[in-house]
């Protein structure tokens, strides 16, 4: 960065900033120094919403903290103590835990939007990477947290989740035990999951960092997808966008803080107010919704193949559901970025959409048939498109015409 | 259309959930009810508390605790300190150690005393396995939190108490220790048939002393245990949410106004 | 960020004027959102409605006989309850007269003379003085003597000898009997 100290007619913050330029910085980072295609839509809201919930949630967990308690005999009772006698605990603890849902929604919309706009291709794919990595710490952290209060599907979803690792060949027995620290899940699985589970945030957030920083490096992708031409194309970033951000901030949580004060167990499940019982498994265990997608991928695997366990394929195929968007920069071929010019791209888009939304009601089911049958085609589709469609349909497809620049597009309309 | 899209794609995911939530079973569905602490406005309505309260002392509180009650709670919904202390006296629990560090008595029970309104409610038996010995192997459950931890809620916890016909169906088989009920997951419940009419004696003479009167009534104060906060809860989310709307549609003006020379 | 040179767009006239209310009002209107949303913030770190029940304890002092005292827990810290003899108010009364480090007569210092009542924390720095039980040291004035730096109270509580600048601090409290009462 060159130095563009800023000039105030304030002294108190022209020393700070000719020692600091802490001002320059701000301005240059979502200020009027930052140029910003002038024709984002409102899918380019969810990013700076998905900065704005982590900021509740790590302020609501520290004071949950505060007053939370974790160990196995008294988990469950603390977090009723803040429910209860806590001065707004209820309101803390729901906003944490309603917090959570709203996280995945707008993280996984952020995504979807990324996909369809290009916005992970060059010069971008490290910016799309770290965004992976962080819904990948996420997903972590939020399965972590769900086990703190101790109830029920706490207790039967850790030691689902965890027995996963058993599929690890040779050394998988060895490997979940290390990590309940002891037979089963207990005492000391709940400890150092609450340890990590206050950790791993702040590993987020400096992801976070990184990927604001890698992002204003090449600045936004746009609805077009085309490069950024000159000062014609762009805006300043405030107060256009502060305003705009700040109108989704406003709807956002007119949503939001309606499940927190209307219906804060809406996407929660009644068992995790049974407090956890070793010798009872719950009739029927299902993860939080946003992982119902992922569990159902889990679940499509039921045959051994080749000496593979299928339990082993599950898993892999799990965490590689995730994974595998690391690699959308390559296996998205196009010369073209966003997809509103890629009209087979498009409906196979969409079709992806509609089936992650329906693996995420098939994760929900029973494993009964046709669920299952139904699970491995959704399956299947996930990773044809992302392995097969894509990559073919992306280097094969006729692309409409794509706008000269951004300010001839923004003028046409 | 992009915002209807975004529309669709959440309501997909939330219908995608609340489908995923039903459990099989072969019990009855619970009828739908009217409850005071239904929907945005929702209240209590303390004297219908009070009642179930009176309810529960009565008949539930034989068999099931209340562990995350303490009797001072009991102000909120509209009894006295005075009248706390009173029902708070009617009950003995452990006092903890005297003035010598001694827990027991001569005869080697803990001491006690009568209970304070900060106790929390008195637990009928002193842990899980004398319940389940004094119950036929049936833990009855803690009801502090009853109508959350289960699916269907008030509407469940009502249904079930008053959820036992006069003859059970022909084909049902329930061990001997076990009863018949239409909404009970399985239908064999642990639980015998504890509200009849007039088991109960009301003081407000216009209100029906009738088991199905007292089973509303419990409920509701069981969802009041459940939910303390809901009144408060309710209220101010009501003014939270008119301050958002005009919170947002000032930042969409505002936006407006920026903007107006871009488009 | 105020003064930093804004690229907006300028207006000029009414519209200028229209588009200052509505930017003023937002800002107000936001910053009374904030405030509002960080109060329960902070409030969640108030004592909880289960601390704040034990902020007052109802003792039965009917078993307390005369010379005799017993020690209470109130808001986690000792309290000690004193029947003093007829002998004890005696010797306190008379030394209000006397030359005291922390000047205080003994009627101020009690609702009932036959019960002090005094938080049993030494004032020096924090030990809990001896006194309370038959057979423990009572110090010099035969109120309460501390261990940890040689303190000597009166029986009326005040401090006669040692490094404790203040004379132990009298809680809150009512008779709500004769034999009742209520501290905090």
């Amino acid at each position: 960065m060159s130095h563009p100290t800023k000039q105030f007619k304030n002294p108190v913050l022209n020393w700070i900033e000719y020692r600091l330029p802490i001002f320059s910085l701000i301005d240059n980072s979502v200020g009027s120094g930052y140029p910003t295609p002038k024709n984002l839509s409102y899918w380019w809201n969810f990013g700076s919403l998905a900065g704005f919930v982590l900021v509740i949630m790590i302020a609501t967990g520290i004071l949950l903290a505060m007053q939370y308690t974790p160990h196995e005999t008294m988990a469950f009772s603390s977090v009723e103590h803040i429910m209860r006698d806590v001065n707004w605990g209820w309101l803390i603890r729901y906003l944490h835990m309603n917090g959570g849902s709203m996280f995945f929604i707008l993280v996984y919309i952020h995504v979807f939007r990324g996909v369809y706009y290009g916005s992970h291709k060059k010069p971008r794919e490290l910016l799309w990477i770290i965004g992976v990595i962080i819904l990948f710490i996420m997903i972590i952290t939020a399965f972590l947290g769900y086990v703190l209060p101790w109830g029920q599907m706490s207790y039967w979803g850790a030691t689902v989740i965890t027995s996963m690792l058993s599929a690890v060949p040779v050394v998988g027995d060895d490997l979940t035990i290390w990590l309940w620290g002891g037979f089963t899940v207990d005492n000391p699985t709940l400890n150092r999951f609450f340890s990590l589970h206050y950790l791993l945030p702040f590993t987020i957030l400096g992801l976070v960092i990184l990927h604001v920083w890698a992002l204003h490096e090449h600045k936004s992708n746009n609805p077009l997808g085309i490069d950024v031409q000159g000062p014609q194309d762009t805006i300043p970033f405030h107060p256009y966008y502060t305003v705009k951000d700040l109108f989704g901030v406003g709807v956002f949580l007119i949503f939001y803080l309606y499940f927190v004060f209307f219906a804060p167990n809406f996407f929660g499940e009644p068992d995790n107010y049974i407090p956890a019982n070793p010798l009872l498994t719950p009739p029927h265990i299902v993860p939080e919704w946003y992982f119902l997608p992922f569990y159902a991928i889990l679940r499509a695997f039921t045959v051994d193949i080749w000496g593979i366990t299928a339990k082993l394929q599950g898993v892999v195929a799990m965490v590689m559901a995730v994974l595998l968007l690391a690699a959308l920069p390559w296996l998205d071929g196009s010369r073209v970025r966003s997809m509103s010019f890629r009209p087979r791209s498009r409906i196979f888009f969409w079709t992806f959409v509609a089936n992650c939304i329906f693996l995420g009601y098939l994760g929900g089911q029973v494993a009964e048939e046709p669920y299952v049958i139904l699970g491995k085609i959704s399956t299947a589709y996930y990773f044809a498109y992302l392995l097969i469609i894509l990559p073919f349909v992306s280097r094969t497809e006729d692309v409409d015409e794509v706008p000269e620049s951004i300010s001839a597009a923004v003028s046409k309309q | 259309m992009k915002t209807i899209r975004t529309t669709a794609i959440a309501a997909a995911l939330i219908l995608g959930v609340a489908s995923g939530a039903q459990a099989a079973t072969d019990a009855k569905e619970p009828e739908t009810r009217d409850w005071t602490f239904n929907g945005v406005f929702g209240y209590y309505d303390e004297a219908q508390l009070r009642r179930g309260f009176q309810v529960f002392k009565d008949i539930c509180n034989a068999c099931h605790g209340l562990d995350y009650i303490a009797y001072r709670n009991l102000q909120a919904i509209g009894y006295t300190e005075d009248e706390v202390k009173a029902i708070a006296a009617e009950f003995e629990v452990r006092s903890g150690p005297d003035e010598d560090g001694e827990e027991l008595n001569e005869d080697g029970d803990f001491l006690t005393r009568p209970a304070l309104p900060f106790d929390k409610f008195n637990n009928p038996y002193p842990n899980e396995n004398a319940a389940k010995a004094a119950n036929g192997g049936s833990l009855p459950p803690d009801l502090s939190l009853i109508n959350k931890a289960r699916i269907g809620g008030a509407n469940y916890t009502a249904a079930l108490l008053l959820g036992y016909p006069e003859e059970m169906p022909e084909d049902a088989h329930i061990p001997d220790d076990k009863h018949y009920n239409d909404y009970f997951p399985g239908n064999a419940i642990g639980m015998p048939q504890m509200l009849f009419d007039e088991v109960v004696e009301y003081e407000d003479e216009t209100i029906p002393m009738t088991a199905e009167q007292y089973a509303v009534d419990v409920t509701a104060f069981l969802q009041w245990a459940a939910e303390p906060e809901l009144e408060e809860r309710k209220s101010l989310g009501v003014v939270v949410m008119v301050f958002l709307f005009v919170l947002t549609w000032l930042f969409y003006k505002v936006k407006q106004q920026v903007w107006r020379d871009v488009h | 960020m105020a003064d930093t040179a804004s690229t907006a767009p300028e207006m000029s006239g009414d519209d200028g004027n229209r588009r200052d209310f509505l930017l003023n009002a937002t800002i107000g209107v936001s910053a009374v959102g904030t405030l509002a949303a960080i109060w329960p913030f902070i409030d969640f770190l108030s004592p909880s409605a289960d601390v704040l029940a034990l902020a007052t304890t109802e003792v039965d002092i009917s078993g307390v006989d005369l010379g005799m005292a017993i020690t209470i827990q109130w808001q986690g810290k000792p309290v000690f309850v004193r029947h003093r003899t007829a002998e004890e108010i005696e010797t306190a009364v008379a030394d209000d007269a006397a030359e005291l480090r922390d000047p205080q007569a003994d009627a101020d210092r009690v609702q009932n003379p036959d019960w002090l009542i005094v938080i049993g924390i030494c004032t020096h720095l924090g030990c809990i003085p001896q006194g309370q039980k038959p057979g423990e040291p009572r110090g010099e004035w035969g109120g309460w003597f501390c261990p940890c730096h040689g303190s000597h109270y009166d029986t009326s509580g005040r401090i006669r000898k040692g490094p404790a600048p203040l004379n132990l601090a009298v809680p809150p409290y009512e008779f709500l009997s004769d034999d009742t009462v209520k501290i905090g």
